[in-house]
Order: structure tokens, then sequence, then C-alpha cells
């Protein structure tokens, strides 16, 4: 099996894995479909369940054909497909954050030219100015347009937000393909794994930490932020998501112990991340960033879906860059 | 429609859908093809457009927007887009004494199409809609067999502010409301309040 494996192309190894991960959305679709017809509608809590596993597995369609697109299509378009993805995703957040008159400049700076410019970046693999580039030089210019229009009211408050933005939905996002373009030394044609074990890893972190405290249930460390956070669910979820990468090293260029450090790094800033944006959800009176359609704004939640990685993705891409000295 | 217009009617939709999402929300009523007047806040000239936006095709072909003549007739362009992609009926807003401004709305009303009013007049900048202007009384008295739909634009005036000509993306909805009628012996003043009252309601719904 494993000299099966070991003859197959890069690119075919690549194919493989998103023949098996298609095929377990199939059986999981199959699945749903066959207990959502037995359901008679009687049980309203299971009902909700099933609303929800549907709701999650139609997101995981979504975002296993986007990677698929991304891959299939060449690393450029794939840099294009995040950047849509992270201009929705910025789109989602500067909603449901208020600005004022005063703020138009900075946001068509934040939309239409840092946004094409980092990514920009990403395809030309400048990394050192991928890393640099919002937190320094957007940093200083976010403020400046701000303070030309003239209205010093809740300044601080109105940039924070924005660069807030720009961080998580534009920066974070971004390093999503960047890792794609990392050059390992004999790895050239396989760093779609890279993505892979990141995404997989930090998901799998988070659905254990989630069911882990389903099963479990604990008094939360931090109630008023999140009902479901707490420490021992958190490590239960790192432990796994950790064994997991242990396990999927033989995808990455990582030795099996480099495997578990950057599978822990990248589960830790995920699932911290994740809080970080549930607090920042509550400072804005809201649950979720999206509520099923129902919200005033209409924005769909795929904020909800990428938070974890949007804090993962940079830490990860630049733990991997300093340890490897690439 | 021309071909040109059908692209840029394509073109448009596309561009406001991926700067704001023009997610329209039924809420006290389907999208159903029966004659109606739907009535709305207004706080920017963009809110023509994301009303044309939110509607479903069918009912797009069959509604037509009210457009401020002064402004929508400004540049040739302007005028095209109005004319041709949002088939818009010109209101002159200049008081001028020989003729009724309603005119081309009850045109339009006569030869059985829907229209779009927003029912202010002008823009507002403030949180709540101005107060309503009696062309909304005078065509509900006029055409008692037709529908008249509450509307509430979110977040439009985010997406262009006044004097800015760069639009950003913010998420906007339309929220449709339940359908009101003139009642019988109902004064122009109270009703245009209750219109107002409905479609303020929509605003946190």
């Amino acid at each position: 099996m494993s000299s099966f494996l070991r003859n197959l192309t890069p690119s075919q190894q690549v194919g493989l894995l998103f023949v098996m991960v298609f095929g377990l959305l199939i059986a999981a679709s199959i699945w749903a479909l066959v207990i959502s017809l037995r359901d008679d509608g009687e049980n309203e809590i299971r009902s909700q369940d099933i609303r929800e596993l549907s709701s999650l597995l139609n997101t995981s369609w979504v975002m296993c054909t986007v990677f698929w697109l991304a891959w299939a299509s060449g690393e450029t378009v794939a840099t294009m497909l995040f950047a849509i993805v992270a201009f929705f995703a910025l789109r989602e957040f500067i909603t449901l954050s208020p600005t004022r008159h005063g703020d138009h400049r900075s946001l068509v700076l934040a939309f239409f030219v840092v946004l094409p410019v980092q990514f920009w970046l990403v395809i030309t693999k400048r990394f050192d100015l991928v890393t640099v580039f919002i937190p320094v030089y957007v940093f200083l210019a976010i403020p400046v347009v701000s303070a030309l229009a003239n209205d010093p009211q809740r300044f601080l408050e109105r940039n924070a937000k924005l660069q807030w933005g720009i961080m998580v939905c534009v920066y974070g996002i971004s390093h999503v393909p960047a890792l794609l373009l990392l050059g390992f030394p004999n790895y050239s044609g396989k760093n779609a794994f890279l993505v892979f074990f990141l995404v997989f890893v930090v998901q799998t972190g988070m659905l254990v930490q989630h069911l882990a405290n389903r099963k479990w249930p604990r008094q939360a460390t931090a109630p008023q932020v999140s009902q479901s956070f707490n420490w021992t669910s958190w490590l239960i979820g790192l432990g796994v998501g950790g064994f997991v990468g242990g396990l999927m090293s033989g995808l990455t260029p990582f030795k099996p112990a480099q495997a578990v450090a950057m599978a822990l790094i990248a589960c830790i800033a995920g699932s911290l991340g994740h809080l970080v944006m549930k607090a920042l959800k509550r400072d804005r009176g809201i649950t979720n960033w999206g509520t099923e359609g129902k919200s005033v704004t209409g924005a769909s939640g795929l904020l909800d879906r990428v938070d974890a990685l949007c804090f993962a993705a940079p830490v990860f891409f630049h733990s991997v860059r300093w340890y490897f000295g690439l | 429609m021309n071909l040109r217009a059908k692209a840029m009617s394509l073109f448009l939709l596309g561009l406001i859908r991926a700067l704001t999402g023009a997610q329209a929300r039924w809420q006290g009523c389907p999208p159903k093809a029966e004659q109606r007047i739907y009535f709305a806040n207004h706080q920017s000239h963009a809110d023509l457009v994301l009303m044309w936006a939110a509607l479903p095709s069918e009912l797009r072909s069959i509604t037509r927007p009210i457009a401020a003549k002064d402004y929508w007739t400004k540049t040739p362009f302007k005028q095209w887009i109005t004319t041709a992609v949002f088939n818009a009926i010109y209101v002159d807003r200049t008081k001028t004494t020989d003729q009724d401004p309603l005119e081309p709305l009850i045109d339009a009303l006569e030869s059985g199409d829907s229209i779009i009013l927003f029912p202010e007049g002008t823009r507002g900048n403030q949180e709540e809609p101005q107060p309503f202007k009696s062309g909304l009384y005078n065509l509900a008295q006029k055409f008692p067999n037709v529908v008249l739909v509450p509307a509430w634009i979110n977040n439009v005036q985010r997406v262009m502010p006044k004097g800015e000509v760069v639009p950003v993306p913010i998420l906007c909805s339309v929220t449709f409301g339940a359908p009101l009628a003139l009642e019988a012996g109902e004064d122009r003043g109270s009703f245009l309040a209750r219109a107002r009252q409905a479609v303020m309601a929509l605003r946190d719904s």
C-alpha cells in the first residue's frame, strides 16, 4: 500500500486525497439525507440538530470545492480565490462594525488597495513583505487617511475596528495560499498537503473541543464571552489535533515530532482565535456573523467558518518558515 | 430591452451583489406578480438601484422605480441607464404649477405596472425617515386595488455616503413588510403616519 502511494506522482497523490475527501463528504451527505427522511419532526431538538448538521455539510461541500478548484487551477488562481474569500469575509466584518462617513476613504483603501496588494505580494512570493505589509505599513496608512477625513469622534475605536478587520480577514486568509507557494526542498508539487494539514488539524481540534464539551459539560472559563469554552475540553481538542497532526506527518515535509509541534501551534492559534472572535461578536451583540439568513444585514456567516483558520494560518506559516529557515 | 441594456443590467446586478449582497427579505408578503406600490425609506440615490436589484427578475420587469428627474438626467449615461435598464419613471422635484407631479406615476399604474416610491421625497440623513409626502395617499385613493407594500432599505447610505464616488462593499438588505390598505374614511395625515410607522417597524425585524 505505502509503496503504491510512494510510486504515484505528487499530483496523483493530491488527487487521491481529494477523491477520498469527496467520497467522505458524499457518504456523510447520504447519511444526513437518510436521517432527515426518517425524522418525523416531533422532536424539536433533534430536528434542530439535523438542520445544523446539514448546514455544516453544505459549508464543507463549498469549502472542499473551493479547495479543489484552487488546487486544480494552479497557485495563481488559487490565491485569487482566497482573495475573493477575504473580500467577502471583510465585507461581513465591516457590515457589523458601525462606520461613519469619515471612514469611507479608509474603507476604499482597505478593500481596493490593501487587499489586492497583499494577495499580489503572495502571488509574487515576496514573503518578507507579506508578513510586514499590513502590520507595519497599512497600520500607519489607515489612520492617516482617517485623520485626513477630519472626524475625531471615536477615532481610536473606529480605526481599531478597521485594522482588526484587515488583520483577521485579509492578513489571516492570505497566509493560506502563501503556504501553497512556500518552497520546501524535495517537496515541490505537494504544498497542497500542507494546506490540507493545516485545515484538517485545526478543524479536527475545533470539532473535538466542541464534542468534548457536549459530552462532558464543564463550567465555562469565560461565560460572558463563550458558554462552551473551558480549558479541559480545549486541552482534549488540542491533544487530538496534535495526535492527528503526528499521524499525518507522512503527508508533510515534517518529521513526526515536528508535525505534532506544528499541529499543536496551529490548534492553539486557531482555537484561541475563535474565542477572540466570539468576544468580538458579543461586543457587537450578535451570536453569529450570519444568523441563518435572518439577520438584517444578510451576512452569510462566512466569517464563522473561517475565523479559526484566519488566526492559525499566519502563526503556522511563520513558525514553519522560521523553523525551517525558508 | 436591447442587448446593451441587457448586458448593462447583468453587469450591474453582478456588481451590486458583490458589493452589497442585495438581499431581499420577504417578511410580510411573498414576492408575487400582482400590481403593487412599494414604498421605502430614502437615504441615498443608490436606494433605487438596490431595490431594483433586490426584486426577483420576474418582478423586476414589471416594476418601475421613481427617479428624481434633476439627478438622473444630469448626464447622458445616467439618463440612458434609468430609461433603458431601470425603466424608471421621472418625477420633477421642482414645483411647476401647470402639471401634476404625480401624472407620470398615474400613467404607469393605469397601464398595469407596479412602482417603487420613496414617499419622503428627498434623501434624509437622519436615523428615522422624514414625514411622508401626500403622493402615496393620493395614489392609494385613486388606485384602491393596487397593493401597498412597505419596505425598509438597510445600510445603503454606508455603501456610498453623500459626496463620495467610490462605493464600499457593505452588506445591504431590503425588508418587505405586510401590505397596507387605505381604510374607509381615513384622513391623509393619519394614513401617512401609519405608512411611515409600517416602514420604520421593519427596521429591527
